[in-house]
């Protein structure tokens, strides 16, 4: 570990910094790993600088416009009819009673938008609106454009839908059962079985053999959703000319724009996606819903702009959140607790319909390899259909639940055989420049780093001896791996995973085009920043457009952590292909070789000899002189190391990010009460482009695990989702968060962006588990399934130290 | 055509300005701010009074503007996010939270702005558990409140050092 810390912000201080620095009181660490070469960012103008965020002013003074603010002449409003059945036929939908409310513009079923569609090209299960059948309290069955939104909502009552109930398939056992209706048409199966996958690396057999030990556990990670303070919003306005604009709140407005030319059989040329500011999105906006294709339909049916916004309820109805996962482990260890081998099999509770979950299942197993050295792995994953909201990806996407069971596992395997929690799993942590047993290439890895870190600063090893167990206070440790992106888009195609075109302004102006959808996590911030830092200009010199389909080169979305990682990186070489020819000319004009012309404080200047300089505008109005217009394109596609076999797409990435958590709780053993005192996490993010930022992102995380350990869940009561309403659905709230303390680890990768990787999912991985361990820590029995609530914590008192909460039998696969 | 009641014209004092406007009495505060006024900084997250999103002021005391109908706002001083900066300059917790990263993407923004300026002008020194308190209900699912707190009392500071 290196000694070497910079408190708060590591800056130049030979270079102003452009803008303000953000006086940061939260106590936050830059550690540089001293393994790492140039892991300091000394000689950066602007990465590695607290900057405010290019949208900060924006968004401070409500003039942020974000879907729903979105009011156009004519402008009508749209509703959807949603089911009240969980499972039924649809026998007959007549909507003409509604048509003849006044007020109301028209009206629309299945049958007016017939194209099945799904976000995986694998599963393309859903209609816009349900056809022959619903699958789910909530499932959309008719819309209505009105006037007003209250007379479209007075005109949903005028629909009649009469319906055929079937019996509904409301848990994971009742979807393996063959005696129970399918939901979806599969020849292929007897029962609610959606994907099935089965995996074997090494030699399982042998590994199990060489252990000293096995231990086997069964654990139960509840469902839960994104709750993004943004309800989803559209609007659709079909122009003059027949050209389609959809202004949509989606982290992927590029699948959208790709469905909604399938569904709507319009050639893409023809349509345009535009993402303004999201208001959230953790994963929930990632694919196209019904609402919006009706949108569409209906803005070229009534030649009127078109609004849907959903109501708090429906966006519960909508969910496409966290998939409620039971897990079996088995894991085999020598007596000093190396792994010798390793078994997990899943069962996802995938709700009605596939979403993203085939790639969801293949991540319940895909980067177990990743953290800790697994010489022989198998994974058996099965995801079932359900009478529930779709399930799909939340922060985490698939790999949050498996994290917590191996992370509290490998806490009892610790603790079996007397190893200190913290240094047993450095000792099997993965190295970097190495490659997991499932194929998956890691590179930079400073997991060691932040076992170190997070343990030291909140003095883990100390604490964990001093304070007695059972006795209601408690702290755990646990660690994590995530992607930077996923190594396959999720269409198969050759081109690249995202795109960037720089252009100069003669008048020093830069702007980047790139089609990312900034939902929070800063994607704007951080393009201006590496265009600036590239160019030697301020931030405030950049212009981002961003996220409109007919203005920018693709990027697949917002979603698997790829942002900084793929559009940094496309970004960057725009960039230097602008700042090339400005090299080359600027060379010229000052005599010396390209190489040694230095871009910084909107200065073009020989390296050497810093007076030798032109400023940025001369040399740019010079270079245009030379070259014409000023502008060059970007691309990024991750390379292409996967091993061939089935699945193998589900799990490489061009780098992984690592974090490490502790927690610090205090369970009120009459109650069973859990208040998280204290959190330390340290993150691995590569670089920190901007420190203030990656921050906000690991506080994001830590939020939002100790909502999903604590007390968040998609609860049920018979077929209707109990509680779609953010009181009953608890979420932390100011009063509910602890002190947190984050460190930055830097291990500057060698592909990313200045070296950065991701901070939006990683760090929430650990939390949970992390907040377990400690739970089991402050007593004797242990909890086995989230969220941790009184309930469990007094059950797991009551069966008095290590008895499993919950178990249900695994059933065997086909 | 609507089928919602007729229509009343009434001015409402928004933002030191009298703003007359026509819209149906049935309607929220938080309606009218944003379709009939177009103030559309005034955001909604649930229209139940659960997350906070749609926060002003109205008297100096933070409202729930989905809440209350707008005729019940007749007569009364409305401040919306709108209203906080002057001429420009950003007010103190607009400024902090701008520097330190407090708003993400920025859905929940004002009606926190709107809770922790009235919570300023009630207590202008408040601790920070006063300021947890003080934005408890105002839901956040980006930040952790870390910032946004820290932001908050970042602007207390800024008041009280001001001339």
């Amino acid at each position: 570990m290196s000694d070497e810390r910079v408190v708060s912000t590591a800056t130049n201080p030979d270079i102003d910094a452009a803008g303000f620095t953000a006086d940061s009181k939260v106590e936050s660490i830059l550690i540089a790993a001293d393994s790492k070469p140039a892991a300091k960012p000394e000689g950066f103008s602007v990465v590695g600088k607290a900057l405010p965020k290019t949208d900060a002013y924006a968004k401070v003074t409500g003039a942020a416009l974000y879907a729903d603010d979105i009011v156009l002449p004519r402008m009508l409003h749209g509703k959807l009819l949603r089911s009240t059945q969980a499972h039924a036929r649809i026998k007959s939908v007549n909507a003409s009673r509604a048509l003849d409310l006044p007020g109301v513009v028209a009206v629309m079923t299945g049958a007016d938008l017939p194209v099945k569609y799904g976000i995986l090209p694998s599963s393309p299960d859903e209609e816009v609106l349900a056809r022959d059948k619903v699958r789910y309290v909530g499932d959309p069955v008719a819309a209505v454009v009105a006037d007003d939104e209250l007379t479209a909502e007075e005109a949903l009552e005028l629909i009649a839908v009469e319906y055929e109930p079937l019996p509904a398939v409301m848990t994971i056992d009742a979807a393996l059962r063959t005696d129970l209706p399918k939901l979806h048409d599969n020849p292929r199966r007897t029962n609610n079985v959606h994907k099935e996958v089965h995996l074997e690396f090494g030699d399982l057999d042998a590994g199990f053999a060489a252990a000293d030990q096995v231990f086997e556990d069964e654990f139960f990670f509840e469902g839960n959703t994104h709750a993004p303070m943004e309800q989803h919003s559209v609007v659709a306005s079909a122009g003059a000319e027949g050209k389609l604009t959809i202004w949509a709140s989606t982290q992927t407005p590029h699948y959208l724009h790709r469905i909604a030319a399938q569904v709507l059989q319009m050639p893409a040329s023809r349509i345009r996606v535009i993402a303004p500011p999201v208001g959230g999105g953790f994963g929930g906006k990632t694919e196209p819903f019904a609402h919006e294709l009706v949108a569409a339909f209906l803005a070229r049916k009534t030649g009127r702009p078109v609004k849907i916004t959903l109501t708090r309820e429906e966006v519960f109805f909508a969910h496409r959140g966290r998939h409620p996962v039971k897990m079996k482990i088995r894991t085999g260890v020598k007596s000093d607790g190396e792994i010798t081998a390793c078994h997990l099999q899943t069962w996802l509770d995938g709700g009605a319909y596939g979403s993203y979950g085939v790639a969801t299942t293949y991540y319940t197993g895909a980067l177990a390899t990743v953290t800790y050295k697994i010489p022989a792995y198998k994974f058996d994953g099965c995801r079932v259909f359900t009478n529930k909201p779709p399930c799909g990806p939340k922060r985490g996407h698939g790999t949050t639940q498996p994290r917590f069971a191996f992370e509290c596992h490998i806490d009892k395997i610790a603790d079996a055989l007397g190893l200190d929690a913290a240094e047993y799993r450095k000792r099997i942590s993965v190295d970097e420049n190495t490659t997991t047993v499932n194929g998956l290439r890691v590179t930079s890895c400073g997991l060691r780093e932040c076992l170190d870190a997070a343990a030291q600063r909140s003095r883990y090893a100390e604490k964990r001896k001093m304070l007695p167990k059972g006795k209601g206070k408690g702290i755990g440790i646990a660690a994590s791996a995530y992607l930077c992106g996923a190594g396959l888009a999720i269409y198969w195609n050759e081109m690249p995973h995202s795109g960037a075109i720089v252009k100069v302004d003669r008048g020093g102006g830069v702007t980047i085009y790139c089609g990312t959808s900034d939902c929070g996590q800063g994607s704007e911030s951080m393009l201006a920043a590496i265009v600036a830092e590239t160019l030697g200009v301020d931030v405030m010199d950049v212009s981002v457009c961003a996220s409109d389909t007919d203005l920018t080169p693709v990027d697949l979305g917002s979603y698997s952590s790829r942002v900084t990682f793929m559009a940094g990186n496309a970004a960057r070489q725009a960039a230097d292909g602008v700042r090339e020819k400005i090299a080359l000319v600027a060379s010229e004009k000052l005599g010396v070789s390209a190489a040694q012309i230095g871009f910084a404080r909107r200065r073009v200047f020989d390296v050497n000899d810093p007076a030798k300089s032109l400023t940025f505008l001369e040399a740019v109005q010079a270079a245009e002189a030379r070259f014409g217009t000023l502008a060059a394109p970007g691309s990024y596609a991750p390379p292409r190391h996967a091993p061939e076999f089935k699945g193998s797409g589900v799990g490489p990435s061009p780098a992984y990010s690592y974090s490490v958590c502790v927690a610090e709780v205090d369970v009120d053993l009459d109650t069973g009460e859990v208040l998280v005192e204290r959190i330390t996490l340290a993150h691995d993010v590569g670089r920190a482009i901007n420190p203030d930022s990656v921050e906000g992102q690991i506080e994001g995380g830590v939020y939002m695990g100790i909502g999903e350990a604590l007390m968040e869940e998609s609860a049920f009561r018979g077929i209707e989702h109990k509680i779609p309403n953010l009181l009953d659905y608890k979420t932390p709230t100011s009063l509910d968060m602890p002190p947190i303390e984050t460190i930055i680890i830097e291990t500057n990768d060698r592909e990313g962006p200045y070296g950065a990787k991701e901070a939006g999912q990683g760090p929430l991985n650990p939390v949970i588990p992390a907040i377990a361990n400690a739970v089991a820590h402050a007593i004797k029995g242990r909890v086995y399934a989230t969220p941790i609530t009184s309930d469990k914590v007094l059950r797991a008192l009551d069966a008095d130290g290590g008895a499993v909460l919950r178990v249900r039998r695994a059933p065997a696969h086909a | 055509m609507s089928i919602a009641p007729a229509k009343i014209l009434a001015s409402l004092s928004i933002n030191g300005s009298v703003v007359e406007c026509a819209f149906n009495p049935n309607k929220t505060l938080l309606e009218v701010l944003r379709e009939d006024v177009g103030l559309t900084g005034t955001k909604h997250g649930c229209e139940m009074g659960h997350c906070g999103a749609c926060t002003v002021i109205v008297d100096d005391k933070p409202v729930l503007s989905c809440l209350a109908l707008a005729v019940e706002s007749i007569g009364h001083a409305i401040r919306t996010i709108e209203g906080v900066a002057s001429e420009g300059t950003l007010h103190p917790v607009q400024r902090a939270l701008a520097a330190s990263g407090g708003a993400q993407c920025g859905y929940c923004t004002p009606g926190i702005i709107m809770s922790a300026v009235a919570l300023l002008e009630q207590n202008p020194t408040p601790t920070r558990d006063d300021i947890a308190q003080g934005l408890s209900g105002n839901l956040c699912r980006c930040t952790g409140y870390s910032k946004i707190i820290e932001a908050v009392e970042n602007a207390s500071a800024d008041l009280r050092s001001a001339p």
